[in-house]
C-alpha cells in the first residue's frame, strides 16, 4: 500500500503546531522595531459635513506623532479605478480621509499616531470634531418602492435570468399556491482577529506590510495604485488570517491609514481597528424578499417568482446573487426571478460567507416547506418530486450532481422516516421537537492562478504561492496535492503561501481556492515531475529510460513504472546524479473554459435539523442538524469536515441569533459588540452530522474540486425555520428566530 | 435643516499623563521587567510589550474570550486586567504550555480533533480548556460545552473542541 | 481609556479617606466592567486605587448563623464554595448562569454590585444617555429597545440592571455591609440599588465615599425548594432578557414563605414582596403561580422593542416557581436551567 497518497485522506493541518502554541502570527503580531501605533476616531453621525478637526490639541500632547485626516492628507490618486480592488462593487469607492463629507455613521473620520497604543487610543478620545449634521436615511423598509435594478455588478455577479415560460399565467392556475415576505437584518462577519496592518518602514519609501487580508495582492494593487508606489517597494505579507468570511475580500481602512502613516512619518506603523470598528465597513446586507409558489395536482411546481431588494451604499452599487439559484435548485418551467438594490446612507455592503445564496435560500427553502404543507407532500418527497435533472438557468447539464444522493443519505442518518409531518405531534417530555429540512446549490469556480515549485537535492519540495489561509486548511491540502503529486512524504513539502513576493494567487473567495490553487499546484508539480523524469532517465543504468510521463508513478519517494512497480529510481537520488542543486518550475494555471461553456458547474446540499422548543418559554434548541454535500473530490475529510461543521454553526446563527440592528434615529449600528451582537456560544452546539456524498467530477477541473466554504451553509437557516414550524406551528418568515417571535 | 454637534466632548486633555513604571510580572516562570504606565493591560503588555502575541485580542472586552490566560492557575481574561495589579502574580500563557516540539496533552488533541480553523480563537480555547480540567467542575459533555462558553470560535469549531477536551478529560494521567 | 495613576489600597478606611479626598478615584477590584468601561471612555477615574490588597477575600458564617461574603471573594469562589452551595444554592445557580467561567474567576462579589447598566446608548458616546450624561436625554425611550426595562421606569431612563447575582442575593433578603467616612453601616439590599426617577446617573443608594466590605446572607433556608430560571438570546455568555430567581419553603403543598425576585426588567433587581405575599399561604399550583405573575407584572410597560418581555416574564415567573415548589434544582447540576 502506497503511504504518499495523501489525496482523500484525513490529514492534520500542517501549521497546526503552530497555531496550537501561539507561534503562528497574525497581522498585528509582527513587533517591528520603532513601531507607531495608531488609533482610528470613527463618525458620531451617519451623516453630514466635518467643519473642524481640533487636530493641534491632540498633536500637542507628547508622543502623539500626527493626526491625520481630510484637512492633512496629501493628494493622492485622483481616479476612482486606483482605489477598485479585485471585488469593488460598480460606483465610487469610499476612499477614507479624503473628504469632509460623511457618508454613513462609524465613517472613519481620522487616525491619531503616537508612541504608544494607549496613548494613540487616549488622544483619539480627546480629539474634538465639528460636524454640520444633515438628514440621513438608512430604513431599508421605507424603499420597498425606490429599489432600481443594478447595472454592472462586481465580478461573479450575474443578472438574474430572463423570466421563462409563463410565470402570472402558471401561478394564477396552479392548485395550491403560497406567498409570503422574507426578511433578515444585516448581518456582519466579526472574523475573530480584527483588521489590523503592521506596515514596517524600510527606508526611502520602501514597505513591508502585513496585513489582515483574505488576498495579500488585492492589498498589494490597492496600495500601489492608491498611493503610487512600486510593487517592490510594497510586499504584502499575510501568512495567518485570523477568519475572513469574507470580511477580508476588500482592502479594509486600517491598512490605507497604516501605509499613509508609514509613508508621511517614516516609520513604521500599526493600524488595529477596535471590535466596534468590526461593525463600520461592509456586511451581509438587510435584504427583504418576496416568494411565491404553486403547484400543479402532481406536486410538480407549476410556478416560482422569487424577487429581493437589498440595501447599499450611496457611493457603491453592491450586488450578490441572491434569486439566481432558485431557478436552478427545482424543475419549473415557469419562473421569474427579479433582484433590486436601494441606497442607503450606510456603508456598502460586503460578501458574506455564501453571499446571496445564504439569503436567496433561507427564503426559497422555507417557502418550499410552506409549499409541501400547503400541496399535502412531505418536504422530502416534494423536493425529490421537483428535481432539476439540467440547469434551467443556463439551459446547460451539470457536469455532475449528486443532490439526490445527498437528499437520500442524509434523510437516512437523520431518520426522516420516522417524522410525523403534523405540526407539534412530536414531542421529548415537555419539548416540543421539530424535524426541518433545507438545501443549496452553490458554484464551483477555478480561477487563474500561479504556482512555483523546487525540488532540492536533499529530496525536499518548497511549494509557492501567494494565496492565503483563513482557516479553510490550504496549508494542508495544498501540501497534500504537491506531495501526491510527487510521491514524497508530507514532511518533505513545505508550502509557503500568503506574500506577493511569491507567483500570484486569486483571493480565497468563493470557495474557488482549493480549484485554482490545488490544480495550479498539481499542474506545476506535474510539470516538475516532468522535468525530474527525464534527469531520472539519465541516470546509469536507469529502469525508467524509454518512459513516458504516462508510463510512471511517483509514489513513496520514487518514481516507478506503471507496468513494473519494481522498476524505480529514488526521487532523492535524481538530482545528486544529475549535478543540480534543484529543479524549479514556474507556472500558471489557467482554468479550462471548454467546460464552463457546455456545463453548469455547482456543489449541493441538504441539510436536516432538529430543534427543540420550550412550549412555553418560546426557547429554542438545535438539537441536531446532518448536513450532506456533494461538492465533488474531498481533498482532506478532515479538514473539509471542519468547514462543513462550521457552516452548520453559521446557519444556526443565522437563524437563532444574528442581526445588526439599527436605530435609524441616529443611522446607526446600536449593538456593534460581541456582547450584544450574538453568535453562538458552545453551549449553542450540540450534535452536527457531516455527510459527504461520493461525486466524481472529471469535468469540473482536473483534480475534480468543487470547493466547501460557502455550500454548507445552504439551506441551515431554512431547515432551522422549517424545524420551528414542525415543532411549533409558527411560521417565522423573519430571522433570527429569537424567543419574543416564539411566545 | 442642518444642526451641528461636536464629537467627544470630553473637556482639555490632561496637562501631565501618568507616569511609566517599572512593572516586574512573572510570566512561563519568568521575571519579565517592563516600562509601562498604569493604563497598559495584561493583554497589551503580553502582545506590544513582551512580543508574547500568542495571546490574542479578539475584542479587547471580554466579550469573546481570546485573551483567556492563567493567572495563579485561574483563567481570565487578560484584556480586562491591569497589568500593573498582576505584580507577583504568576502567568501562564499559551507558549508557557507547550512548545511546538512539546505539545501540551490539551494542544495534541486540539490538532488531532481540528478543532480550530483560523487558530485565532485557538490559544484562549487551549488555555480556557487547561484550567477546564484543574478545575474539575465539568464532568459531563453538557458541562464542558456550559465552561467553554467563555470562548468564542466564530470558524465554528465547537464540536471538535469538546471533543478534544474530552480525550485528554477522559485519558488517565500516565 | 484616559490617563490615570494607580495605587494599591492597604486598609479599608485609609482607602474610604482617599476616595472621599478626591472625585477623580475609583476602586478597582476585579477590573471587568470598570476597564470595559473606561476603553469606551464612560468612566474616566483619574486614579486607581487597586482594593484587591483588602483583606476582604473570606467567606465565613456570621454569627447569626449566617454566611457573610467578603466583597472580594471572586463570583467563582463564590458559587462553587461548599457552604453556599449547600445553603444558598439559588446563589450559585445565579453567579453561574452570568457572564463566564474566565470573568467569573475575575469579578468579585462586592464589584458585582456596581455593574452597569448594557444600555447600548449608554455605551455608545455617540448617542445621548442621561444615565452617563445628565439631561442629555434617553435615546432607547423611542430608540431600540429590545433589552430595556418594563417595571419601574421613568421618563429619564428605561435601563437595566445586569447582575444575575444580585436578583439571586435581592430573593434571598442579603444584607450589604458598607464601610464610609462614619464608620460602618449595613443595608438592606432592596435598598442597595434604585430605580431612575428623574437621577438614572446614580445606580445605587451609597454614598459616593463609600466602599462595600461584604454581603450577608442570613440564616434562613431556601435550599431545597428554588430556582434561577434565566432567559437569553444564546444559552451562555449573555445578559438575561428576563431571568427569576424563585424560592419556596413548603408545608406539605402550602406555601409558608416566598422569594421573588426578577432581573433584566428593571433599574434595580425587582423584588415583588406584595406578589410573595400573594404566594404565602396558598397551595403550590399553578393557578397560584399565574396570579403572582399577573401582580408582578401588572404596572408593567413595554416599550416596543421590550413589550414582550411583560408575556416572558409572567411565563418565566411561573415556571420558575414550578421548578422551586418540585424542588428539581440542584446545585450539583449547576447548568442544567441555565437556559432550559
Amino acid at each position: 500500500m502506497s503511504t504518499t497518497n495523501y489525496i482523500g485522506k484525513p490529514t492534520s493541518r500542517v501549521e497546526g503546531p503552530a497555531k496550537v502554541t501561539g507561534a503562528a502570527k497574525y497581522a498585528a503580531e509582527y513587533n517591528v522595531p520603532d513601531l507607531a501605533y495608531g488609533y482610528v476616531v470613527s463618525s458620531p453621525i451617519a451623516k453630514g459635513k466635518i467643519t473642524k478637526i481640533h487636530a493641534d490639541e491632540v498633536r500637542a500632547i507628547p508622543g502623539v506623532l500626527q493626526v491625520f485626516s481630510h484637512e492633512n492628507v496629501p493628494s493622492l490618486a485622483w481616479f476612482d479605478r486606483s482605489y477598485k480592488d479585485d471585488v469593488a462593487p460598480g460606483g465610487s469607492p469610499f476612499r477614507p480621509l479624503q473628504g469632509a463629507e460623511v457618508k454613513y455613521s462609524q465613517q472613519p473620520v481620522a487616525v491619531v499616531i503616537a508612541e504608544t497604543f494607549e496613548l494613540a487610543r487616549y488622544a483619539a478620545s480627546l480629539l474634538r470634531i465639528d460636524y454640520d449634521v444633515a438628514p440621513h436615511d438608512t430604513d431599508l423598509e421605507t424603499k420597498r418602492d425606490d429599489g432600481f435594478e443594478p447595472g454592472r455588478g462586481k465580478t461573479g455577479w450575474v443578472p438574474p435570468p430572463k423570466p421563462r415560460g409563463n410565470p402570472n399565467e402558471a401561478l394564477k392556475n396552479a392548485v395550491h399556491k403560497v406567498e409570503g415576505e422574507y426578511i433578515h437584518l444585516t448581518q456582519h462577519h466579526n472574523p475573530m482577529e480584527m483588521f489590523a496592518s503592521t506596515v514596517e518602514w524600510l527606508g526611502d519609501k520602501k514597505l513591508k506590510i502585513y496585513d489582515k487580508t483574505q488576498g495579500a495582492f488585492n492589498s498589494q494593487q490597492y496600495v500601489t495604485k492608491v498611493f503610487g508606489l512600486s510593487k517592490d517597494d510594497a510586499q504584502v505579507i499575510s501568512k495567518y488570517t485570523g477568519g475572513g468570511f469574507g470580511s477580508g475580500l476588500r482592502p479594509q481602512y486600517q491598512l490605507f491609514m497604516a501605509v499613509l502613516a508609514s509613508l508621511e512619518l517614516k516609520r513604521s506603523v500599526r493600524v488595529s481597528l477596535t471590535r466596534q470598528q468590526m461593525f463600520s465597513f461592509g456586511h451581509r446586507p438587510h435584504t427583504l424578499q418576496y416568494v411565491e409558489l404553486g403547484t400543479n395536482a402532481d406536486g410538480t411546481l407549476a410556478a416560482l417568482h422569487h424577487h429581493a431588494l437589498h440595501e447599499t451604499s450611496q457611493f457603491e452599487d453592491y450586488t450578490e446573487n441572491v434569486v439566481n439559484w432558485s431557478g436552478m435548485l427545482y424543475q419549473c418551467d415557469n419562473v421569474k426571478l427579479t433582484y433590486q438594490l436601494a441606497k442607503l446612507d450606510v456603508y456598502t455592503p460586503q460578501d458574506m460567507r455564501a453571499p446571496g445564496a445564504a439569503t436567496g435560500s433561507f427564503a426559497l427553502e422555507i417557502a418550499m416547506d410552506e409549499m409541501a404543507y400547503a400541496a399535502g407532500l412531505d418536504p422530502l418527497e416534494f423536493r425529490l418530486r421537483n428535481y432539476a435533472e439540467r440547469d434551467q438557468n443556463a439551459d446547460k447539464p451539470f457536469s455532475s450532481k449528486k443532490l439526490r444522493e445527498c437528499y437520500h443519505e442524509g434523510a437516512a442518518k437523520f431518520g426522516w422516516d420516522k417524522r410525523n409531518p403534523e405540526p407539534r405531534s412530536m414531542r421529548d417530555g415537555n419539548m416540543l421537537v421539530g424535524w426541518g429540512m433545507g438545501g443549496g446549490v452553490w458554484d464551483a469556480s477555478i480561477q487563474k492562478c500561479a504556482a512555483k515549485v523546487t525540488l532540492t537535492a536533499d529530496g525536499h519540495l518548497n511549494v509557492l504561492s501567494g494565496a492565503n489561509d483563513i482557516g479553510t486548511g490550504t496549508y494542508t491540502i495544498i501540501t497534500q496535492i504537491a506531495a501526491e503529486t510527487l510521491g514524497l512524504p508530507l514532511e518533505a513539502v513545505t508550502f509557503t503561501l500568503g506574500d506577493t513576493t511569491l507567483p500570484e494567487a486569486p483571493l480565497q473567495g468563493g470557495s474557488w481556492t482549493a480549484a485554482s490553487v490545488g490544480n495550479a499546484v498539481k499542474e506545476t508539480c506535474d510539470k516538475l515531475g516532468e522535468k525530474l523524469l527525464k534527469l531520472a532517465q539519465k541516470m546509469a543504468g536507469s529502469p525508467l529510460k524509454d518512459a513516458s510521463y504516462e508510463d510512471v508513478q511517483f509514489v513513496n519517494g520514487q518514481i516507478r513504472l506503471n507496468a513494473d512497480p519494481t522498476q524505480a529510481v529514488v526521487i532523492r537520488d535524481v538530482l545528486p546524479a544529475s549535478g543540480e542543486k534543484e529543479l524549479t518550475v514556474e507556472n500558471t494555471m489557467m482554468p479550462n473554459p471548454a467546460s464552463q461553456l457546455t456545463h453548469s458547474l455547482h456543489a449541493h446540499n441538504a441539510v436536516f435539523a432538529e430543534v427543540k422548543v420550550d412550549p412555553e418559554l418560546g426557547t429554542v434548541h438545535v438539537t441536531r442538524v446532518v448536513n450532506a454535500v456533494a461538492a465533488g473530490r474531498i481533498l482532506n475529510p478532515k479538514t473539509a469536515r471542519s468547514q462543513v461543521l462550521g457552516s452548520v454553526v453559521w446557519g444556526i446563527s443565522m437563524a437563532m441569533m444574528e442581526e445588526t440592528v439599527m436605530d435609524h434615529g441616529f443611522g446607526r449600528y446600536m449593538n456593534h459588540n460581541l456582547s450584544e451582537y450574538h453568535v453562538p456560544v458552545c453551549a449553542d452546539i450540540h450534535d452536527i452530522e457531516v455527510i459527504f456524498v461520493e461525486e466524481e467530477d472529471d469535468k469540473v477541473n482536473p483534480l475534480g474540486i468543487k470547493g466547501l466554504g460557502e455550500v454548507g451553509l445552504l439551506g441551515v437557516a431554512a431547515a432551522i425555520a422549517n424545524a420551528v414550524y414542525h415543532a411549533t406551528g409558527k411560521r417565522i418568515r423573519n430571522l433570527p428566530v429569537s424567543i419574543d417571535k416564539l411566545l | 435643516m442642518s444642526t451641528s454637534t461636536t464629537q467627544a466632548p470630553l473637556g482639555p486633555p490632561a496637562i501631565a499623563l501618568a507616569p511609566v513604571g517599572t512593572v516586574t510580572l512573572k510570566i512561563n516562570g519568568v521575571e519579565r521587567q517592563l516600562q509601562i504606565a498604569p493604563w497598559t493591560t495584561l493583554l497589551d503588555a503580553l502582545r506590544e510589550y513582551l512580543d508574547l502575541t500568542g495571546t490574542k485580542k479578539g475584542c479587547d472586552h471580554g466579550q469573546c474570550g481570546a485573551c483567556t490566560v492563567l493567572v495563579d492557575g485561574k483563567r481570565i481574561n487578560s484584556c480586562l486586567t491591569l497589568a500593573v495589579m498582576k505584580e507577583g502574580a504568576d502567568i501562564t500563557t499559551i507558549e508557557g504550555l507547550g512548545t511546538e516540539e512539546k505539545l501540551h496533552p490539551l494542544q495534541q488533541a486540539f490538532i488531532d480533533h481540528d478543532a480550530f480553523q483560523c487558530g485565532y480563537c485557538t490559544p484562549g480555547q487551549i488555555c480556557s480548556a487547561a484550567a477546564l480540567l484543574t478545575e474539575g467542575k465539568a464532568k459531563t459533555t453538557a458541562e464542558i460545552r456550559e465552561l467553554m462558553s467563555g470562548n468564542i470560535c466564530r470558524c465554528g469549531a465547537y464540536t471538535n473542541i469538546v471533543a478534544a477536551i474530552e480525550e485528554v478529560l477522559n485519558t488517565p494521567k500516565a | 481609556m484616559n490617563s490615570f495613576t494607580y495605587t494599591r489600597a492597604t486598609a479599608v478606611d485609609a482607602a474610604v479617606r482617599e476616595k472621599s479626598a478626591d472625585d477623580g478615584v475609583k476602586f478597582i477590584a476585579g477590573g471587568t466592567n470598570l476597564l470595559d468601561l473606561m476603553k469606551e471612555n464612560i468612566e474616566r477615574p483619574t486614579r486607581l486605587v487597586d482594593i484587591n490588597t483588602l483583606p476582604l477575600t473570606t467567606i465565613d458564617s456570621t454569627p447569626e448563623g449566617g454566611l457573610r461574603l467578603g466583597a472580594l471573594a471572586t463570583n467563582a469562589d463564590t458559587a462553587w464554595h461548599p457552604e453556599v452551595e449547600k445553603r444558598y444554592p439559588l446563589l450559585s445557580q445565579a453567579i453561574l448562569a452570568g457572564a463566564s467561567p474566565q470573568l467569573r474567576n475575575m469579578a468579585t462579589d462586592g464589584g458585582n454590585l456596581f455593574q452597569r447598566t448594557r444600555c447600548y446608548y449608554f455605551y455608545d458616546l455617540a448617542t445621548p444617555c442621561n444615565k452617563r450624561e445628565p439631561g442629555s436625554g434617553c435615546s432607547a425611550i423611542g430608540g431600540y429597545n429590545r433589552i430595556h426595562a418594563i417595571l419601574g421606569t421613568s421618563e429619564s431612563c428605561i435601563a437595566t440592571h445586569p447582575s444575575d447575582m444580585c436578583v439571586a442575593l435581592a430573593a434571598l433578603n442579603a444584607t450589604v455591609r458598607v464601610t464610609g467616612k462614619n464608620g460602618e453601616r449595613t443595608v438592606q439590599f432592596a435598598d442597595f440599588h434604585r430605580l431612575p426617577e428623574d437621577q438614572p446617573q446614580f445606580d445605587n443608594t451609597l454614598a459616593p465615599d463609600e466602599i462595600v466590605t461584604a454581603i450577608d446572607l442570613p440564616n434562613e433556608d431556601f435550599s431545597q425548594n428554588f430556582s434561577y430560571l434565566k432567559l437569553r438570546d444564546r444559552t451562555s455568555y449573555a445578559f438575561a432578557l428576563v431571568s427569576v430567581a424563585a424560592a419556596l419553603q413548603l408545608e406539605g403543598n402550602t406555601i409558608k414563605e416566598a422569594r421573588l425576585a426578577l432581573g433584566g426588567v428593571a433599574h434595580k433587581p425587582w423584588r415583588d414582596s406584595a406578589a410573595e405575599n400573594l404566594l404565602k399561604g396558598q397551595p403550590a399550583t399553578e393557578e397560584t403561580f399565574r396570579r403572582a405573575a399577573a401582580a408582578v407584572l401588572q404596572d408593567a410597560k413595554g416599550y416596543g422593542h421590550n413589550t414582550f418581555k411583560i408575556e416572558l416574564a409572567k411565563r418565566a415567573i411561573v415556571r420558575a416557581l414550578k421548578q422551586a415548589a418540585e424542588g428539581t434544582q440542584h446545585a450539583t447540576e449547576a447548568f442544567k436551567n441555565s437556559n432550559p
